[in-house]
């Protein structure tokens, strides 16, 4: 019987169970799997997509109206640099203000599902879940339509833009993820470390934040920036309520420009490379953090 | 009450624990001097760890009552970083802060709890890693030790405290055979400066060396106990000569 043990080259061949490597049959889902499958994609693979997409419509051109591929291509390269500085940019600030304040709340979340506080415990995790397991379309409507346009607070009225009750329903979820990503790496170190730090007469405070937590913030960075890959991915939802993100800047071009059919896949093709171009480094990165901490631990 | 140095420094009477409804300590009873060596021996699982524990509250007992300096262990208002402070205890598995330097393991308590000075924590905490032999490697991490090495530094680590009362719990079972007797002299030397040291151990030899007296406990209860010399020459017990014939 011969099977191909990892890291051996030579083939093994043995009769005897216990050296045949094992075979497992549950593999538990990647901390960090879109990333994983995002950094994994061959870089140029989008971009052919897209070519493909856009050049599709040149073969079948002389049946249209008049208006050719090419027209709209000269269309999308005089609105781009608006897509992206006006559109792309205040995505990129919506998604950096939503997972500041995702991870902030998170970290609380996270610290009060460990609490000793029995009720603390509980009621973290309950809010947890109820965000983590929602959809965030949901949410966001939520938040959307029960927070006020705006507070007055000692006579001074502060308006609440669209974009920011945003950043509120989105960062939810968010919240409900990082939670879960600190409860887990405050478990994943040994109790044994509590205990030692305890019998030197540590508070139950200074034990976290001075012997725990430094321990699993390495742990907490890769699955933390791949949350924000997939926030990032998912800020275009917003668009559906108004917030002039760069999905919905990208409508209002095409309209500007007389909703000619043949500007649909150059334009949104457009939408998707720029979020590939800006999400795979981030994937790259979040893949190899992991790989480098998995090893030093 | 206050505590005075002529009546015993820990005393336990009728100790009973249990873990949900499996009962491990089923009444253990022993009063213990200041300055003196004691080592508990037994078979696994009859509750040894369990036991010393106990004395400073990282398990909380049933019923029966444990006393450190007069101090009461078995009392809910009990303020256990106060006892923590006085106690200090060393673990089979070393149980070192990965990420913190040698040197910085030891300082790391005096500085937080204790709140003293840094630059004098630091003095004698080069003079604690100096006394366990390892002046050399203060600024090694303990990924980078060996096991009696990370273990010496532990004790270390504890002894920072002054702590009144050192408590071993299987220290040197997860160490090498030839690691093994450094962390022995160490803590021959320590009982030898008059610390009150209470040790599980299954180095028979070693307790028969070092200590004052020596206790036999079996499925949670003490079988036999006696200082050392009468104790291995004259066991009683037919379960305390079974396990002394296995283990010598």
């Amino acid at each position: 019987m011969t099977r191909a043990i990892p890291g051996v080259t030579a083939a093994a061949t043995t009769d005897l169970p216990v050296l045949l490597s094992h075979r497992a049959l549950y593999a538990a889902p990647s901390e960090i799997g879109f990333s994983r499958w995002l950094a994994n994609l061959p870089p140029w693979a989008p971009f052919m997509l897209v070519a493909v997409a856009v050049l599709w419509p040149l073969t079948a051109m002389a049946q249209g109206t008049g208006y050719t591929t090419a027209d709209a291509l000269d269309a999308l390269w005089r609105w781009m640099p608006f897509l992206i500085f006006s559109g792309f940019v205040f995505t990129i600030i919506i998604s950096f203000m939503t997972m500041a304040i995702g991870t902030v709340l998170g970290v609380f979340l996270g610290l009060g599902q460990n609490s000793p506080n029995r009720l603390i415990a509980k009621a973290s995790w309950f809010v947890t879940q109820v965000f983590r397991n929602s959809p965030w379309l949901v949410i966001l409507f939520i938040v959307m339509l029960s927070f006020p346009f705006e507070f007055e607070i000692g006579g001074v009225v502060i308006p609440v833009p669209d974009w920011m009750k945003a950043v509120i329903g989105l960062s939810l979820p968010v919240m409900a993820n990082i939670s879960e990503i600190v409860r887990g790496a405050v478990n994943s170190v040994p109790t044994a470390q509590w205990e030692a730090s305890e019998s030197l007469a540590f508070s139950r405070r200074q034990t976290l934040f001075r012997i725990i937590l430094p321990q699993c913030y390495k742990r907490m960075i890769p699955p933390w920036m791949n949350w924000y890959a997939i926030l990032t991915m998912a800020t275009p939802i917003v668009s559906i309520l108004g917030v002039e993100e760069v999905l919905n800047l990208t409508r209002q071009a095409i309209e500007a420009e007389d909703n000619h059919p043949e500007l649909l896949i150059p334009f949104y093709s457009f939408v998707l490379i720029i979020f590939f171009i800006y999400s795979y480094p981030i994937a790259r990165l979040t893949v190899r953090l992991e790989q480098r901490f998995a090893v030093k631990l | 009450m206050t505590w005075t140095p002529d009546q015993p420094i820990i005393s336990l009477k009728a100790v009973h624990k249990s873990f949900g409804q499996l009962e491990v300590l089923k009444g253990i009873s022993f009063d213990v001097m200041k300055g003196e060596v004691i080592c508990i021996i037994g078979p696994s699982g009859s509750g040894k760890s369990t036991l010393i524990r106990c004395i400073n509250a990282l398990n909380d007992i049933q019923s029966g009552s444990i006393t450190v300096e007069g101090q009461e262990v078995n009392d809910p208002g009990l303020d256990k970083l106060e006892l923590r402070k006085k106690v200090g205890m060393v673990f089979q598995q070393y149980n070192l802060f990965p990420h913190k330097t040698a040197l910085e393991n030891v300082m790391m308590a005096p500085i937080l709890v204790l709140k003293q000075d840094k630059v004098e924590v630091e003095e004698r905490a080069r003079k604690l890693m100096a006394k366990v032999r390892l002046e050399d490697k203060v600024d090694a991490y303990p990924g980078e030790l060996s096991g009696g090495q990370q273990q010496r530094v532990a004790i270390a680590r504890s002894l920072a405290m002054n702590p009144d009362i050192m408590l071993f719990d299987e220290v040197t079972s997860a160490l090498d055979p030839e690691t093994v007797k450094e962390v022995l002299v160490t803590i021959k030397d320590l009982a030898a400066e008059g610390m009150t040291c209470i040790l599980v151990t299954h180095e028979m030899g070693f307790a028969r060396e070092i200590a004052d007296h020596i206790y036999f406990t079996d499925r949670g209860v003490i079988v036999e106990h006696g200082p050392p010399a009468t104790f291995f020459a004259e066991a009683k017990d037919p379960r305390t000569r079974e396990f002394l014939s296995q283990i010598l």
